[in-house]
């Protein structure tokens, strides 16, 4: 099978890979680059489990094309901190025990970030619809959302 | 089985050729929301994948002839912040904005949900409502279609071999005219439209409607423009006898089916109760408007 | 010093119990670096994937795997002739029996395909996608047979028979013409038919509910390694590695001990990641490759191929006196078990009554086989099933009473030395306490708006205890290695580290817990039944204070006094009795310093089969309205009060409660396997099988009531199966306060809301 050459950007670094054109964007970071922190939870863009940035946009990894991400700018979880530093949003997910299994944590924050870096001040309203298309089956949701709002507010108030 | 070819064409022309050279083989890749699910569960085994991304006319949004034309690939996300979009068409916005998560208006466009081809598809009842008309590109050259003649049946369109949407077109807007669109899915999100409703009205100075379109979703093995609904609230002031008579003709154009989301009664008296409820969110944003 | 087993009551000072400190394994899961099922990669990986039966029943005439075989770059096939036959024998997985006789077929179909799923063949290759062209070469030949998917239909003597051995074990004279129903169980206290006599109301209903999936948002995944002489290593998301060993070993007739499980992290499990489904085979596909073999299920494998629970038919009778004391209580449970039996039809019916103190209860159950996907255990199995039919009557009857529903409850609350209806007699439970602050809290003393509805209900679930290993190493610098052997789902690494540092009198931060793999720790059963933090915190309390015990002996050594005259506080070893003062306390790190002269390397190992778990009751309420127009429920306010024990790290207790109540939203309103008529799921995937998202639910309030288990050192009953059990008797008797209307059937979904409720107004 001929496959795709790709020149692309990820969490600021370039990076060139090889994918065979059903490959998706998921499988391509999975597979072929080893960032396994995006998860494929449904494969069918029902989960959230692999959301990721593409040119500043909340996406589904596993609704993109390896093939389409020429020239494109890809954040993924393991972009997030800061070398040794935690993002807020991580390090308030930590203190929230907003996570249980763990696995749709880097789809959430990911997405939450996304939602913070446009909207600063989003109501409990606002951040759930936000995050409706990131399933969790372990908390119930209460946890991951005071932790986006509590995050929010400390980075407004610039702490 | 053929191996799958990647494509992303910068021109109309180029696009056109593709498709053209491809035949059965060809598909059209916008947004993706659709297609890579149909892939992944190898229920599609296309030979040439054309992503249609690069060429600039699906993917703009511009003023054209006191209207708009949006371009069949901007994607729910990009639409949602078009100030002007989001003022002239509310309706078609919200609509459109309705397709899946925030993850998936990332890449979702009203082209591909036109083209899949679903009954369900929550952007089309609010462009038939608002008389959007598809421009059409293929082999013979450009056409424009009415939003309504592009679906004929369940993941069928109009488009002939090779043809694909590049963009829509949007009637300019009369003083008091809105539109709004809802729909009725289990949750509060993530699920396709058991039933959709969208209406587009014009006032006179007075507050009587002088014009009327309602586009019905999920009810049948397309998309509606229900004439009947659209007649019942002409010459009104959408007070409630005439809401009534709106969704008694709503109920009465629904042919739908019993499946996993939804049941024929259910269908068919939700049809009724939203289209009334759009109805008056269309009333307040006319009487708000210009 | 503190004895192993002493309860520390509230007197005591705890330190760290109780305190909500960062869990150990967090920063790798909020930066994507935790590793979970199919997150490992090897050298010369192959991919492995599964060809499923598209029929829900049919005989396997052939199998044709040569042109698979033939495709470049496939390297193995398996079919069922790659198994060996098993002996029928029943062995526990979770809160369930298994028989390996079903298991090896389960694993992969044999004779016959029994559900729409069912594994028919694997294929081991170089790339994901010439391994689905190599499944696209095999031919089948079924010859299909006709398939039955409810349970009650299963029951009628002319249902389509899934097994033609299949006797009903429980009846007597035992049956001499097989049939879908595999067992029949019974429990019994008083007499029921007096105490019916005895009452002045009556209640007679019958329920249905569905099968709904644990719907865990990471599908079964596993790495298989396997070597010329047989030696293998095993990666897998599983909630008991050790019961994955075990089944592996049985499934491919291997030595124990040449099997190494290791336990990835794990992406949900609720009980549906306690049985095997990808791991023989991809041990099978890597013993005949040589090649490291990954298997990963897609969604829609997990929804049509692993267990959801069972759907039921549950008929409840239940009279009360004029003063709302309950006379007698009845059930029929008809469980469906899927292609194989094994419901949790029998904790079904030990739940069924057990908030209650009843002189007069029967229960009746059925495990019924049906053309689907064999039941794993899910959250308390078998409890919300039949806890939903008898909650929602236990309402009713309070309301023909004009009983309050708390008050009616409380008065006939099971108590300390309670006499179960199923069997034992209660310790100290706390069910009492999660009605009475039930109906003092806030929320219950809230008025509702018109249209809005306020349901109650109560819950109960045994918890386990079982085998359970765990070393504690007491490190050099003066940290502490403990090594657990119960994965970690919802965060019990976090409580382990705090009973031990608790108990060595460290801080948290020094004691790592890690999940150690099968060969480096003894036999632990698996995580489930609310036994991890239960039974792992007692191992490593016990462990801890063997550690103790030889710090103690080490300073004892350096005073060169006599090992009973030093006592452990807080974290130090201290000169006691007569000796009193005349030594500086030596910490623990002062003795681990020293270690190597004083007798080498210090730590502690318990290896025990943990009794005393204690059963947590719980009671719920919520407040909704419904759209009396469309039939869309909404969740307005859901609070939990549940008897922890003890809560040692709260955020993860107010976590499972939260959870638990959520899965239980999504069981009442909107979750359920949907079958055509030809046998086939036509949901199988999260777009129509629809559990909750963030938009649908608010806030979870919880209440942590704290009746300590006094047979656990830190009075621990387990938190996480109880949470699943009130919910959908809650919302059931919330949405009759709403309409009026007695909802007998999950899920509540619009349609049937809508129905009913135009049903009510005639139509």
């Amino acid at each position: 099978m001929s496959k795709y050459h790709v020149s692309t950007t990820i969490n600021g670094d370039p990076v060139e890979y090889l994918c065979e054109p059903e490959q998706t964007l998921l499988d391509v970071l999975r597979d072929e680059l080893y960032l396994t922190g995006s998860k494929e939870g449904c494969a069918s863009g029902d989960c959230g489990a692999c959301s990721v940035l593409v040119d500043d946009r909340l996406v589904c990894a596993c609704l993109a094309l390896g093939a389409e991400m020429g020239g494109k700018k890809i954040e993924t979880i393991e972009g997030m901190a800061d070398g040794d530093e935690l993002h807020p949003l991580q390090q308030k997910f930590l203190e929230h025990a907003a996570l249980q299994c763990g696995i749709c944590t880097p789809g959430f924050l990911v997405a939450a970030k996304s939602l913070l870096d446009r909207n600063p001040d989003p109501t409990e309203e606002e951040t759930r619809y936000w995050l409706a298309g990131n399933l969790c089956r372990c908390t119930g949701y209460d946890k991951i959302i005071r932790a986006v709002l509590d995050t929010a507010a400390e980075m407004r108030s610039g702490k | 089985m053929e191996e799958m070819r990647y494509e992303a064409p910068d021109s109309l022309d180029a696009a056109v050729a593709m498709l053209s050279d491809a035949g059965e083989a060809g598909r059209v890749l916008a947004g993706g929301t659709d297609l890579l699910v149909q892939l992944r569960a190898g229920m599609v085994h296309p030979g040439l994948v054309v992503d249609i991304k690069n060429i600039p006319e699906v993917r703009a949004i511009s003023e054209e002839g006191g209207g708009f034309r949006v371009g069949a690939a901007v994607t729910g996300a990009e639409l949602g912040e078009h100030a002007g979009m989001c003022k002239a068409w509310p309706g078609v916005v919200e609509a459109t904005e309705l397709i899946g998560s925030t993850q998936i208006q990332g890449r979702a466009t009203m082209g591909g949900n036109l083209c899949n081809g679903s009954p369900a598809a929550d952007s089309v009842p609010a462009l038939i409502a608002a008389g959007a008309v598809a421009s059409v590109i293929g082999p013979s050259g450009q056409r424009d279609v009415p939003v309504e003649d592009i679906i004929i049946g369940p993941g069928k369109t109009s488009l002939e071999k090779g043809e694909f949407v590049v963009s829509f077109k949007f009637p300019d807007r009369p003083a008091h005219s809105g539109d709004a669109y809802l729909r009725f899915i289990p949750r509060t999100e993530m699920d396709i439209a058991v039933v959709g409703a969208g209406v587009n009205i014009t006032l006179d100075d007075d507050g009587v409607c002088q014009a009327a379109r309602v586009g019905l979703g999920a009810v049948a093995a397309t998309p509606l423009l229900v004439a009947d609904a659209a007649d019942a609230l002409i010459g009104s002031t959408l007070d409630d006898a005439a809401l009534e008579k709106l969704a008694a003709a709503a109920s009465a154009a629904c042919k739908p089916i019993d499946d996993k989301r939804g049941t024929i009664e259910f269908r068919t008296k939700v049809a009724g109760v939203l289209a009334r409820r759009a109805a008056l969110i269309a009333l307040d944003r006319a009487k708000e408007g210009r | 010093m503190s004895q192993a087993l002493k309860l520390d009551d509230d007197e005591q000072d705890l330190k760290y119990v109780g305190t909500r400190p960062v869990r150990p394994d967090g920063v790798d899961k909020v930066t994507g670096r935790a590793k979970f099922g199919a997150d490992l990669h090897l050298p010369g990986m192959l991919t492995g994937q599964v060809l499923r039966s598209p029929h829900p029943h049919a005989r396997i005439v052939s199998i044709d795997t040569s042109k698979a075989e033939a495709l470049a770059g496939v390297k193995a096939v398996i079919t069922r002739d790659d198994f060996q036959d098993m002996e029928s024998e029943f062995v526990p997985a979770g809160e369930m029996m298994v028989n390996y006789r079903d298991v090896v077929r389960n694993v992969m179909a044999r004779e016959k395909v029994l559900y729409e799923g069912h594994a028919v063949a694997a294929v081991a290759a170089t790339s994901n996608s010439i391994a689905r062209k190599a499944l696209r070469l095999i031919d089948v030949e079924y010859e299909v047979l006709p398939h039955v998917i409810d349970a009650v239909a299963a029951m009628a003597p002319d249902a389509p028979l899934l097994h033609d051995d299949m006797m009903t074990e429980g009846v007597d004279p035992k049956p001499d013409t097989p049939s879908n129903v595999s067992k029949r169980v019974e429990f019994a206290l008083g007499d029921v038919e007096k105490g019916f006599a005895e009452a002045d109301v009556i209640v007679e209903r019958e329920f249905n509910t569905k099968p709904v999936h644990q719907g865990y948002i990471e599908p079964h995944a596993c790495v298989a390694s396997m070597s010329e002489d047989g030696q293998a290593d095993l990666w897998c998301s599983t909630q008991g590695h050790y019961v994955v060993r075990t089944h592996c070993a049985r499934l491919l007739n291997l030595d124990v001990s040449k099997i190494r499980v290791t336990a990835s992290e794990i992406g949900g499990g609720f009980g549906g990641k306690t049985v095997v489904y990808l791991e023989p085979l991809a041990l099978a596909l890597s013993q005949k490759t040589g090649h490291p073999v990954k298997m990963v299920m897609s969604r829609d494998d997990v929804f049509r191929a692993t267990g959801p629970t069972s759907g039921a038919n549950v008929w409840v009778k239940m009279g009360a006196t004029k003063d709302g004391r309950i006379t007698a209580a009845e059930a029929v449970l008809k469980y469906q078990a899927g292609a194989f039996q094994g419901s949790p039809v029998q904790p079904g019916c030990m739940c069924a009554f057990a908030p209650y103190d009843l002189e007069n209860v029967k229960t009746v159950g059925y495990d019924v086989v049906t053309n689907r996907p064999k039941v794993a255990a899910y959250r308390a199995p078998g409890g919300p099933i039949s806890e939903y039919a008898t909650e929602s009557v236990v309402d009713e009857l309070a309301k023909m009473l004009g009983i309050d529903p708390v008050d009616f409850r409380l008065r006939n609350a099971a108590r300390e030395g309670t006499h179960a209806a199923y069997g034992p007699k209660f310790g100290p439970i706390g069910l009492v306490e999660t009605l009475e602050q039930a109906k003092a809290h806030e929320h219950y003393n809230t008025p509702l708006k018109p249209g809005q509805g306020r349901g109650i209900a109560s819950g109960f679930w045994f918890n386990i205890g079982g085998e359970t290993c765990v070393t504690l190493n007491i490190n050099e610098d003066g940290s502490a290695t403990l090594m657990a052997g119960t994965p970690d789902i919802g965060g019990s690494r976090a409580s382990l580290a705090l009973m031990t540092a608790e108990r060595l009198g460290i801080e948290p931060e020094k004691v790592r817990p890690l999940i150690a793999d099968t060969s480096s720790l003894g036999y632990n059963f698996l995580t489930g039944g609310s036994r991890a933090t239960f039974s792992s915190g007692m191992a490593a309390v016990e462990a801890a204070d063997e550690a103790i015990k030889e710090m103690c002996a080490r300073a004892a050594k350096i005073w060169e006094i006599p090992e009973d005259a030093v006592v452990w506080e807080d974290g130090h070893a201290k000169p006691a009795g007569d000796n009193a003062g005349k030594f500086d306390p030596l910490s623990l790190a002062d003795i681990a310093d020293m270690a190597g002269k004083t007798g080498g390397p210090i730590g502690g190992a318990a290896r025990i089969n943990a009794k005393g778990a204690a059963p947590s009751f719980g009671t719920h309420m919520v407040d909704l309205e419904v759209d009396e127009e469309t039939g869309r429920v909404t969740i307005l306010r859901y609070t939990v009060l549940q008897d922890a024990g003890r809560a040692v790290h709260p955020s993860y207790v107010e976590g499972q409660y939260q959870g638990g109540a959520v899965q239980g939203i999504g069981w009442a309103l909107n979750e359920e396997y949907i079958y055509g008529e030809d046998g086939r799921m036509q949901n199988p995937g999260f777009l129509d099988y629809r559990i909750p998202v963030a938009s649908d639910v608010p806030m979870i309030d919880t209440v942590i009531v704290e009746v300590p288990n006094p047979r656990h050192p830190y009075g621990v009953r387990g938190v996480g199966e109880t949470p699943i059990v009130p919910p959908m008797a809650a919302i059931a008797n919330a949405m009759e306060n709403a309409t009026g209307i007695r909802f007998t059937e999950l899920p509540m979904s619009p349609p049937k809301v809508l129905k009913a409720i135009e049903d009510r107004d005639g139509g």
